[in-house]
C-alpha cells in the first residue's frame, strides 16, 4: 500500500487514492481512516465519502487551505500504517426467500443449474462487507457473492422495486432501502427497514460493517415485519474485533 | 402567518447550502445551485448564512403574504413584480400582509431566489432544511412547491436596522458564455494529453439536458487513454465527468454521491454561479487553474461579500434625498 496519492478535487474536496482495485484489505484502511478522522475532529471537514478505493473529504477553504489539508492527510494516513485494534460489526438481516418474495428465484436457478436450497444456503453462508454506500440513501455495495450465484441483470429494469427487496446484480448482492427503479434479479424479501427516515438512525448501517442474511419462513417474516411497524423490532448485532 | 403559493412555477424548492455530514450514507448534498445568489439574498436580511431560501428555475412562482415580512430576491432576472408593480431586486423589500409576488420567466440567468426575513418554517432534517427530490427528503415534504401549498414563517421580524441601505449592485446574468476556471483532476491522469488539450481549448455548448443533478455539454470529443471507467469514487460539486461518449458533465447540487467515469477537472467554486445561471446553447470554455488560486478566488469572494455586509450597514445618503428616501418608506406607511 505504498502508492496513496492525495490530490486535489477542485477547491473544497480532496481525494486520497489507494490505488485501484477492489480488496478488502484497502477496504478496511479507509474506514479506519474515516474512524480516525471522526476521532480527530479536524476542523474545517464538511464530509467525507468513502468508496471501494478511495476517500473523498469535502472541507472548508476558509477555514483550512489545500496545502494543510494534505499534510494533515499524510500524516494521518502514515499514522494509520502502524495499525490499530478494528471493531467488527456483524448485522443479521432476516430474508424470506423466493416465491412472491423473490419473484426472479427460478432465474436465479436455472442460471447457476442449483436447487432453490443450494442457492439460499450459499447466499446466507457468508458475511458480506459493506464496501460503501451510494447510489441510493442507505445503498449498500457488498463484496464477496459467490460466484455460483452470479447472475445477469434483467434485460429490462423494473420500474418498481420495493424496499426490503434483496437481489443479484451480476456478481453484487444487496438490499434495496427503499422504492426504486432497478434491474436486479430479486430473490427475497427483509422486513427489516435498512432505511428509515423517521427514525432518529435513519440508516443502520456503515461502510466497513458486514451483513449476515438468515434465512426466515414466511411467518417470521410477517412477525418481525409488525415489530418494525409498531418500532418494537431490535436488529441484531454481533460485535466483536477483527 | 407566511406566505401562500398560488402558482409554483416551472420547479420551486426550499434550500440551503445542502446537507452535509451524510453523503456516507449515500444522502446527496442537494441545496442550491447558485450558492453567490444565495449568500447575498441571506446577507440583505442580515439572516444567518445557511438559511433556507426559495429557489426557482426558468418560471417562478407567485406568491402571496399573509404576514408582513422583509426580502430580498436575486439571481436571474425573473421580472418579478408586488401587486402587479415591478419589484427591484438585490434590495430589501418590505411586504404587508396580502401582497402578491409574482415571478415570470427567466429574462436572464435561469434560476432565481427570495429570501425572508421571517424565516420559512420547515423542518430541519438531518441538519439541513433543504429539499431532496430524489429521497424524497426535506423541503417542504421533499417535493417542489405546488399551488395551494402553504409554508409559515418561524419567527416575526419586521423591522431591520439601515432598511434603505439595502441595497447592492445587481449581478449581471444576461451573457451567453461562460469561462470556467477548473482545478484539474482528479483523474486527469485517465485522459490522453490530445484529450486534455481538447478540453482546455475547445468551445463546448449547453444541451437541454440540464439540471439541478447535472449538466451535459456538447463539443469536441475529449480522448481517455484507454476507457474512462474507473472503481467508482466521491463527487464534488462541479465534478466535470468524462464517460466514454467523450462529452463533459457537469455534476451540480443534486449530484449522485459517488460515479465511476473518470473525473477531468473540477470547478471553481466562485465559478459554478456562472453555469448554473446559463441556458441551453450558451458556450463554455474552460481554463486551469491551480488548487491555490482557485482558493484565493474563494476568499476573494468571502472578502467581497463581506464589503457588501458592511455597505447595508451604513447610514443610507439617500435620506438626505427626500423624494427618493419618501418613494421607497411610502410602502412601509401605506395600507
Amino acid at each position: 500500500m505504498q502508492n496513496i496519492k492525495i490530490v486535489a478535487a477542485g477547491d473544497s474536496s480532496l481525494l486520497i487514492e489507494f490505488g485501484s482495485e477492489i480488496n478488502e484489505e484497502i477496504n478496511r484502511k479507509i474506514t479506519t481512516i474515516v474512524q480516525l478522522m471522526k476521532d480527530q475532529q479536524i476542523e474545517g471537514v464538511v464530509d467525507m465519502i468513502p468508496a471501494f478505493c478511495s476517500l473523498l473529504i469535502n472541507y472548508d477553504p476558509r477555514i483550512i487551505s489545500f496545502e494543510k489539508m494534505q499534510k494533515r492527510m499524510q500524516a494521518l494516513v502514515k499514522m494509520d500504517l502502524k495499525g490499530g485494534v478494528q471493531r467488527r460489526r456483524v448485522f443479521e438481516i432476516p430474508v424470506c426467500y423466493g416465491g412472491q418474495y423473490g419473484p426472479d428465484m427460478e432465474t436465479i436457478t436455472a442460471h447457476s443449474g442449483l436447487t432453490e436450497k443450494e442457492v439460499i444456503e450459499i447466499h446466507s453462508s457468508r458475511d458480506y462487507l459493506i464496501y460503501m454506500l451510494g447510489f441510493l440513501p442507505g445503498f449498500c455495495y457488498l463484496g464477496g457473492l459467490d460466484e455460483r450465484i452470479h447472475t445477469p441483470r434483467l434485460a429490462n429494469p423494473r420500474v418498481k422495486i420495493s424496499a426490503g427487496s434483496v437481489g443479484i446484480g451480476g456478481s453484487q448482492t444487496g438490499i434495496y432501502p427503499m422504492d426504486s427503479p432497478g434491474g436486479w434479479q430479486l430473490m427475497g424479501m427483509t422486513p427489516v427497514r435498512t432505511y428509515d427516515p423517521g427514525r432518529k438512525k435513519p440508516i443502520l448501517v456503515e461502510a466497513g460493517d458486514y451483513i449476515r442474511f438468515i434465512p426466515i419462513e414466511e411467518e417470521e417474516y410477517l412477525r418481525i415485519r409488525e415489530l418494525v411497524e409498531r418500532d418494537e423490532y431490535q436488529c441484531i448485532i454481533h460485535e466483536g474485533e477483527m | 402567518m407566511g406566505i401562500r403559493i398560488l402558482k409554483g412555477g416551472m420547479l420551486t424548492t426550499v434550500q440551503d447550502l445542502g446537507r452535509t455530514g451524510y453523503q456516507s450514507q449515500g444522502f446527496g448534498v442537494s441545496g442550491v445551485m447558485d450558492v453567490r445568489s444565495f449568500r447575498i439574498a441571506n446577507l440583505l436580511l442580515d439572516n444567518p448564512e445557511n438559511e433556507a431560501v426559495l429557489e426557482f428555475t426558468l418560471i417562478g412562482p407567485t406568491l402571496e403574504f399573509t404576514a408582513t415580512s422583509i426580502i430580498a430576491i436575486t439571481g436571474g432576472d425573473f421580472q418579478p413584480t408586488i401587486n402587479g408593480e415591478p419589484a427591484p431586486m438585490y434590495t430589501a423589500i418590505y411586504m404587508k400582509k396580502g401582497d402578491i409576488l409574482k415571478f415570470g420567466s427567466a429574462r436572464t440567468g435561469t434560476r432565481g431566489y427570495v429570501a425572508f426575513s421571517g424565516y420559512l418554517g420547515i423542518p430541519v432534517v438531518m441538519g439541513s432544511r433543504c429539499t431532496n427530490l430524489k429521497s424524497r427528503l426535506g423541503g417542504f415534504k421533499g417535493r417542489k412547491l405546488e399551488a395551494g401549498d402553504y409554508i409559515n414563517f418561524r419567527i416575526k421580524r419586521p423591522y431591520l436596522p439601515f432598511f434603505l441601505s439595502r441595497t447592492l449592485d445587481l449581478d449581471e446574468f444576461d451573457q451567453e458564455e461562460a469561462l470556467l476556471r477548473v482545478v484539474m483532476g482528479p483523474q486527469e491522469d485517465h485522459f490522453s494529453r490530445q484529450g486534455i488539450k481538447t478540453f482546455l481549448n475547445s468551445e463546448y455548448v449547453v444541451t437541454s439536458d440540464f439540471d439541478r443533478m447535472g449538466c451535459r455539454l456538447d463539443g469536441p470529443f475529449i480522448a481517455p487513454k484507454e476507457t474512462s471507467d474507473i472503481i467508482s469514487d466521491g463527487i464534488a460539486f462541479g465534478s466535470i465527468q468524462v464517460p466514454s461518449h467523450g462529452k463533459p458533465i457537469i455534476l451540480l447540487a443534486d449530484r449522485q454521491t459517488t460515479g465511476g467515469y473518470a473525473k477531468i477537472a473540477t470547478v471553481a467554486s466562485v465559478d459554478i454561479p456562472k453555469l448554473v445561471q446559463r441556458k441551453t446553447d450558451h458556450r463554455i470554455r474552460f481554463q486551469a487553474i491551480s488548487v491555490a488560486e482557485a482558493q484565493k478566488l474563494y476568499m476573494d469572494e468571502v472578502k467581497e461579500l463581506d464589503r457588501m455586509r458592511k455597505k447595508i450597514h451604513q447610514p443610507c445618503k439617500e435620506v438626505l434625498e427626500c423624494r427618493l428616501a419618501a418613494k421607497r418608506l411610502t410602502r412601509l406607511f401605506t395600507t
